[in-house]
């Protein structure tokens, strides 16, 4: 009986399926891709025949001659009905539905935001936030905000140099596209290098960071996204001018090759040929420049493979000239006749970048990062000549998976960097190399809710370093509702490029002097520091709007540093530490968005610094104890045809700030041993037209604050007191400038 | 013979059926909003040989990567209905539903009929 059953089954089961059937595939459109989309509804219209998509997509079901439309339809998914005339083979793709028929609250984002949940305390800032302050370079792109501190333009370059948790840029570092950038040759210039327009976004980790891109950092790191040919504008002009008489242009052009290769050429020239000197001190209040700077971009991306790649090629030429304003280079170069100095500058850089992510295994991914770059300076300042010449190779390849399941992150691999230095300080020269050969690991938890964690070590092989381990911990712990406990740990070390960080102290009339202790680079020893970080962040609703604040603290112990001894006023030291030196920071940071379009940003900071010099334990000169710090923006509702007002106003505050030591001057040349405080205030307006088109103005210290004696003995530039490192405020005063933006997307 | 045919078919079988570590799935699970997706995706990965979860709050579509020697979509389909969500496999107990935040509520009469609203839009564009 049994086996009748069953052959009448099968027979049946036969007899069934030589019923027609009408088989197919249904496909998600998935970006560029398609995938096949398994549970898909498939049904006759206006019956109750169908089925639904197998694990492959595919499907069969019956199929009559009567029958003429089939719909499909997938929640989530735009229902689609589709004509069939005859009995052939369906391929459909079904586009996920863009519109819901359902509420949409809308809550515009923010230009900088802080995480609640990554593990380390990161700062994004968008290229929104990039906007609002107008000029020009990387190093100007920080004025709004309060995490990065700029300082004011040296007397002598005009360059801004930054600091984070009161220590100054070497101890940052400073990447692009994680690609250590700003270090070496290019230390103290390096970002001013970095056009403005060419930054998509910038990430700033206070504290340790991240294991994978060296050992270098100690109080941060600054990563600058840059602009990317496939998604930047097809065609992007910005042009400035500014009353003291700087003026920039950028041009993005951006261009598809084809279905992988996208290539963007990249512009920015700026020049200030116009001579000023507000103060009547003989010398110039801003040096006269000019900048070319060319980037070509190529970007391959191949979503089926998963390959992404960038190769980038760039180009640099600056000359920067400074000095007493009848100091003409041709014929005063080398004379006492009038103070002048140049700065020329050439750099080029190949930077290529690999990823590949596994297709079938998202959490996989394999990045290949290669850079190299030819840095030579050729620059005298008066009487003094300093040439570097800096030949940098730097690669690092990480791989990325996950431990069992993906709250288990890693990222693991290897890096290599070569660095070359050839310089000549006066009449000596230093040529050296540093290599060096590493391995990292770093495990990155997240348990989904309250705890996030990110552990790293790597250990590296350097030739003048030696053989040694970096750890870095970061751990954030949310008990309640919006807010983030970040606690950080972590160690690193460097060699200090003293005359490259320190090309101002050649501006002066001191004698440079490395105190040897029979180290390796300079005779020095490397600079070792730790930091610990504490972070709470709490967001709250302060009536029915955003509110956040952040508490920080943290701490760098320097273990061994290279200490610039300044306390001499005819001297410039340079020593390994001995005794302590730390740097403690605090920081109050309030947000609020006040009412719509209008954003509140406030924040204190305090800065206890100390070093033990030879003299005693001093406070770090030339920082402030104090800083204040305050950011209004707003913005009017964007209108149909996309025109929009936008309103920025900043004010900062900063406490007195200590001089190094003038006792040994004569009386005529010393300063009071703090100095006076200084409040400014910035402001800009854009107005939008369109998406393609806006228009803006703007004022930098518009309360005309000015220090009216930057350098000292600048009558007598060639005697024993000049110096022009005492700046503590800005030098050219209230400053009104204008620009464009055009764009095609 | 008989014997030699058997252990090709086992053997065939056996890579046929050869068990993926990497196996990939995707399934509809009924949720709302992002807070749904944190709740999905947690239940998800939480589940012992999940490797990767990831909800589409549009779509409602889990897309799963899953060691098949460890687990089986119908186990993980449990699991997402012990968090309170549905799936076509496995109805979430009212139990279970009840205890989910109220803007969560997929069953509610509101989000359904918003659903119905969007699908007949749509139905009638084409």
């Amino acid at each position: 009986m049994k086996t009748y059953i069953i052959i009448f089954l099968i027979f049946f089961t036969l007899f069934a399926s030589a019923q027609e059937q009408l088989t197919g595939i249904v496909l998600e459109a998935n970006g560029t891709n398609q995938s096949p989309l398994p549970g898909a509804n498939v049904y006759w219209l206006g019956s109750s025949v169908g089925g639904i998509t197998n694990e492959d997509g595919t499907f069969s079901i019956p199929y009559k001659f009567s029958y003429e439309k089939l719909v499909i339809s997938y929640v989530g998914f735009k229902t689609d009905t589709i004509s069939v005339a005859e009995n052939r083979y369906i391929k459909h793709v079904l586009q996920p539905a863009d519109e819901l028929d359902t509420v949409t609250l809308t809550s515009r984002k923010n230009a900088t935001s802080r995480s609640y949940l990554k593990a380390t305390n990161t700062l994004f800032v968008s290229s929104d936030e990039l906007l609002k302050a107008a000029c020009c370079n990387l190093s100007e792109s920080f004025e709004t905000n309060p995490s990065i501190d700029v300082n004011f333009a040296d007397a002598v370059t005009g360059n801004k140099q930054i600091k984070m948790l009161g220590l100054n840029s070497p101890y940052v570092l400073i990447a692009t596209e994680n690609i250590p950038a700003v270090r070496g040759a290019s230390q103290a210039h390096g970002l001013s290098f970095i056009p403005g327009t060419w930054v998509e976004s910038i990430q700033i980790t206070k504290g340790a960071g991240s294991v994978v891109n060296g050992f270098e950092s100690i109080a941060g790191q600054i990563n600058a996204e840059l602009v990317k040919p496939a998604t930047d504008d097809r065609l992007f002009v910005n042009a400035y001018g500014s009353l003291n008489g700087r003026l920039e242009l950028n041009t993005h052009f951006n261009q598809k090759i084809s279905d992988k290769w996208n290539t963007g050429i990249y512009v920015h020239g700026n020049v200030r040929n116009q001579k000023f000197d507000r103060n009547d001190d003989s010398f110039l209040d801003v040096p006269l420049k000019e900048q070319i700077n060319v980037m070509n971009r190529w970007q391959y991306t191949n979503g089926e493979k998963g390959i992404v790649s960038f190769i980038s090629l760039r180009y640099l030429n600056e000359n920067v000239q400074s000095g007493q304003i009848d100091f003409n280079p041709s014929r005063d170069r080398g004379t006492t006749n009038f103070w002048g100095s140049e700065i020329d500058t050439d750099r080029f850089e190949v930077m290529t970048k690999l990823g590949y992510v596994n297709p079938e295994i998202p959490h996989q991914s394999l990045g290949l990062q290669s850079a190299f770059s030819y840095h030579n300076q050729v620059s005298y300042f008066g009487l003094n000549a300093y040439n570097i010449k800096h030949n940098s190779f730097y690669s690092n390849l990480v791989y990325n998976s996950i431990i069992s399941d993906s709250r288990h992150k890693i990222k693991t691999g290897v890096s290599f960097t070569y660095d070359q230095y050839d310089e000549l300080v006066n009449t000596t020269d230093f040529e050296r190399i540093e290599n060096s050969v590493g391995a990292f690991f770093e495990y990155a938890y997240d348990d989904l809710d309250k705890v996030t964690l990110t552990a790293g070590v790597r250990a590296d092989l350097h030739n003048r370093l030696g053989f040694f381990i970096t750890p870095r911990l970061h751990v954030r712990y949310t008990p309640w509702e919006k807010s983030a406990f970040r606690a950080s740990v972590g160690r690193g070390k460097r060699s200090a490029n003293i005359f490259a960080e320190n090309q101002n102290l050649f501006s002066s009339s001191r004698q440079i002097n490395i105190l040897n202790s029979g180290g390796k680079i300079y005779g020095l020893n490397p600079e070792i520091a730790w930091n610990y970080g504490l972070s709470y962040l709490q967001g709250f609703n302060l009536f029915n709007r955003k509110a956040d604040v952040t508490f920080d603290f943290y701490r760098t112990e320097f273990q061994n540093q290279v200490v610039v001894d300044w306390e001499n006023p005819f001297e410039i030291n340079f020593y390994n530490l001995e005794g302590e030196s730390y740097a403690n920071s605090f920081q109050v940071e309030f947000n609020y968005n006040a009412f719509e379009g209008f954003d509140l940003r406030t924040a204190y900071k305090y800065y206890d610094i100390k070093t033990d010099y030879n003299s005693g334990k001093l406070e770090k000169p030339l920082i402030p104890k104090n800083r204040l710090f305050a950011n209004a923006a707003y913005e009017t509702k964007e209108q149909d045809n996309g025109s929009q007002w936008k309103f920025d106003v900043t004010y900062n505050w900063v406490d007195a700030q200590r001089f190094p030591s003038t006792e040994l001057s004569s009386p005529e040349f010393q300063l009071d041993e703090f100095s006076p405080t200084v409040g400014t205030i910035n402001f800009q307006i854009t107005k939008v037209f369109s998406p393609s088109f806006e228009l803006y103005l703007g004022g930098e210290n518009v309360t005309d604050v000015r220090q009216t004696n930057p350098i000292i003995s600048s009558d007598n530039p060639f005697g024993s007191n000049f110096d022009s490192n005492f700046v503590y405020g800005p030098i050219f005063g209230s400053m009104y400038y204008a620009g464009l933006r055009y764009r095609i997307q | 013979m008989k014997k030699v045919l058997l252990i090709i078919t086992v053997v065939l079988s056996s890579i046929s059926f050869a068990q993926n570590k990497n196996a990939k799935a995707r399934m509809e699970v009924d949720g709302v909003c992002g807070m749904c997706k944190a709740r999905i995706e947690k239940a998800a990965i939480r589940a012992k040989g999940v490797k990767s979860a990831v909800w589409n709050v549009d779509t409602h579509v889990l897309k799963l990567i899953y060691d098949e020697r460890k687990t089986d979509l119908k186990s993980i389909a449990q699991k997402l209905a012990d968090a309170g969500h549905d799936t076509r496999a496995i109805k979430a107990t009212d139990e279970a539903y009840e205890a989910i935040h109220p803007c969560c509520k997929y069953r509610s009469k509101d989000v359904i009929e918003a659903r119905e609203g969007e699908k007949k839009k749509s139905d009638n564009k084409n």
